[in-house]
């Protein structure tokens, strides 16, 4: 790259590959590039830099270094930091509600199920995933069923409202996920069908629920909905929810997919037809694959705002999790710590959150063939 | 082979049009198209855009619905009965301007996905059906890769090769190199020659008059929605009969 480099003169066709200047590449090159590009873009890293340095010292100092961790009581607290021996305390409420304790191996052995299942479906070419997808999907729900409420196998009733915590939220949140995509496949089929009667009932449906706020759908569920019931019927108060729960999120998936069959081309399907594939055939292996691969990032979104909405169940009289940590802070014994329990909640629903939404990208990328 | 020698011989017939018009909404595209279509016979069909060239043939696998007159394809009128059209579409392969491959499955799976699942082939036959295919369009190396990883005469070859995967007994090709770099166009049109020669019964829409005046056992000249003429190349090419025939041909191979 001298002067001596840049005049040399060679033969027509036969010039030389070079190496980029240095200013262009390694952490030098990068640094400039992205951090001190221009006059205005130093000063916003400089600012970035000191915002920075004023906000995480003073949050590890509260939540680590002054912390208190180990203890059963409130006096054990003394420091100037947080107090997590309130979250270790209430450990068994906040994760599974009023469960009784000497049942909380059903809930346990129940989650061990659900991960046998789930992580070996995580890793990219393990056998025999669609066996595994199986269970998932068809064998696990029943199982978990089973032992969440018992009343068979010799197993002790647990009936749904003594359910709550993290426990609850994952059931409530699990259910609207695994009932929701489906629902909401079907409905964005059938608001794209040309037969008129399928078509308005799926736009009805779809614009009803996506009209309604969801503590309104949760409120009609649980308030509402056992009027219109005949006397002595008896709906149990949390599948009211799930159900609610599950059509709310189905009419957003809806909307999602729809999205994703508007941008499949023309000729995919005609393709298809040309083969003689029929309407079914082509939605499940030629349309549905790529309209689904294309909103991901809605599809999860959804999930990870169902997700969070699950909290809202706790307006109708179900303590989920945050629902759960809320009513531990009204105890006397414990008020004042209300800080460290919604941090606590934040956290581990950041995880959950961050968790599906880094399964996405992944996702993403593996799915992506180059198109 | 000229189609008049033929013309009692209806055992042979393959595809019957009559009579068939179209119409989007009001707009009146084909007007009284009248084709038949014999075993082995290769038509090139040839007009200016917007002449309803692949309107007409994409009619003939229903991609497009026709509103009045017949067509008979293998004995088989089309009419809106879904069960004849799969049917009619199982043994008519299409092959497009823009290849229209799944991106989402490998080049095997493209190839191996309707033997399957609508010719209830069995896994391994059907692959080892797509390999002989793929050979034959000189790609069996390319079986594990994705269309978006191909070039456009690769692809092209390959979506021959999907339609030709479910042995079907007519190809209809729709301005097969339209979409392709110059240098692509000859790799595509070799594999139709080959088709040709091997006696497959082809309908082609296309510009290339060359593949037309070596392949073609009669050239169809449409315009506005008609046919306007129809003859052997030999005769099509050296002395058109109709001035819009002249007028279009003068335009195309000045160059």
């Amino acid at each position: 790259m001298s002067s001596l480099d840049n005049n040399a003169q060679y033969p027509v066709g036969e010039h030389p590959n070079w190496e980029p200047p240095v200013s262009n590449v390694g952490v030098i090159g990068w640094m400039k590039h992205n951090l001190f590009s221009s006059r205005l873009n130093t000063i916003l890293t400089l600012l970035a830099i000191y915002l920075l340095y004023t906000v995480i010292p003073p949050v590890v100092q509260w939540a680590i270094l002054d912390a208190d961790w180990v203890g059963s009581s409130k006096a054990d607290c003394t420091g100037e930091g947080a107090c997590w021996v309130y979250i270790n305390v209430w450990w068994k409420q906040i994760m599974y509600g009023r469960y009784p304790d000497a049942e909380l191996w059903r809930v346990q052995t129940a989650y061990v199920l659900g991960l046998v299942g789930l992580i070996p479906l995580m890793i990219p070419n393990f056998p025999k995933k669609k066996w595994i997808s199986a269970y998932l999907l068809l064998l696990f729900p029943f199982m978990a069923y089973v032992l969440f409420s018992g009343d068979n196998l010799g197993l002790k009733l647990v009936e749904t409202p003594l359910w709550g915590g993290l426990f609850l939220t994952l059931v409530i949140a699990i259910t609207g996920i695994v009932a929701s995509l489906p629902l909401g496949i079907l409905l964005a089929l059938g608001r794209r069908s040309n037969m008129p009667v399928i078509k308005t009932l799926c736009i009805l449906f779809i614009e009803f629920w996506r009209g309604v706020p969801l503590i309104t759908v949760l409120f009609m569920a649980s308030v509402m909905f056992p009027l219109f019931l005949p006397q002595g019927v008896n709906f149990d108060q949390l599948l009211r929810a799930l159900i609610g729960v599950a059509l709310f999120a189905a009419a957003y998936m809806a909307e999602v997919v729809r999205g994703g069959l508007q941008a499949i081309p023309k000729g995919q399907y005609e393709a298809a037809q040309a083969l003689g594939l029929s309407y079914w055939k082509t939605t499940i292996f030629i349309i549905m694959p790529q309209a689904l691969k294309l909103v991901i990032p809605g599809i999860v979104n959804v999930f990870i705002a169902l997700f969070k909405d699950t909290t809202l169940v706790s307006i109708i009289g179900l303590f989920d999790f945050l629902g759960m940590i809320q009513l531990v802070n009204t105890n006397p014994d414990w008020l004042s710590f209300a800080i460290e329990g919604y941090v606590f909640a934040a956290v581990i629903f950041w995880f959950f959150c961050f968790g599906m939404s880094r399964y996405s990208q992944h996702l993403e990328k593996k799915l992506h063939t180059g198109h | 082979m000229k189609t008049e020698n033929s013309q009692h011989d209806t055992d042979d017939v393959i595809i019957e049009i009559m009579g068939m018009h179209k119409w989007y909404g009001p707009f009146h595209v084909l007007k009284d198209i009248n084709l038949t279509v014999r075993k082995g016979e290769r038509i090139v069909i040839c007009g200016p855009s917007g002449s309803g060239k692949s309107t007409m043939i994409r009619c003939i696998n229903r991609l497009e619905e026709h509103q009045k007159g017949q067509i008979i394809v293998e004995g088989t009128e089309l009419t809106s009965d879904l069960k004849n059209i799969e049917r009619i579409r199982r043994e008519v392969g299409m092959v497009f301007q823009h290849f229209n491959l799944f991106p989402h499955l490998s080049v095997l799976d493209n190839l191996t996905l309707a033997p399957i699942w609508v010719r209830k082939m069995p896994k391994k036959e059907a692959i080892d059906k797509a390999m002989y295919y793929l050979e034959r369009v000189k790609i069996p190396e390319q079986a594990k890769k994705y269309p978006g990883q191909l070039s456009g005469g690769q692809q092209q070859r390959v979506a021959i090769a999907r339609s030709l995967c479910m042995s079907p007994k007519v190809m209809l090709f729709d301005e097969p190199t339209s979409a392709l770099d110059p240098e692509m166009i000859k790799e595509v049109l070799d594999v139709m020659v080959e088709l040709a020669e091997e006696g497959m019964t082809m309908l082609c829409v296309t510009h290339e008059m060359g593949f037309a005046k070596t392949v073609a056992d009669c050239v169809v000249f449409m315009d506005g929605g008609q046919i306007i003429e129809r003859n052997d190349p030999e005769t099509f090419f050296n002395h058109p009969q109709h001035e819009r025939t002249k007028l279009f041909l003068s335009q195309v191979l000045q160059h």
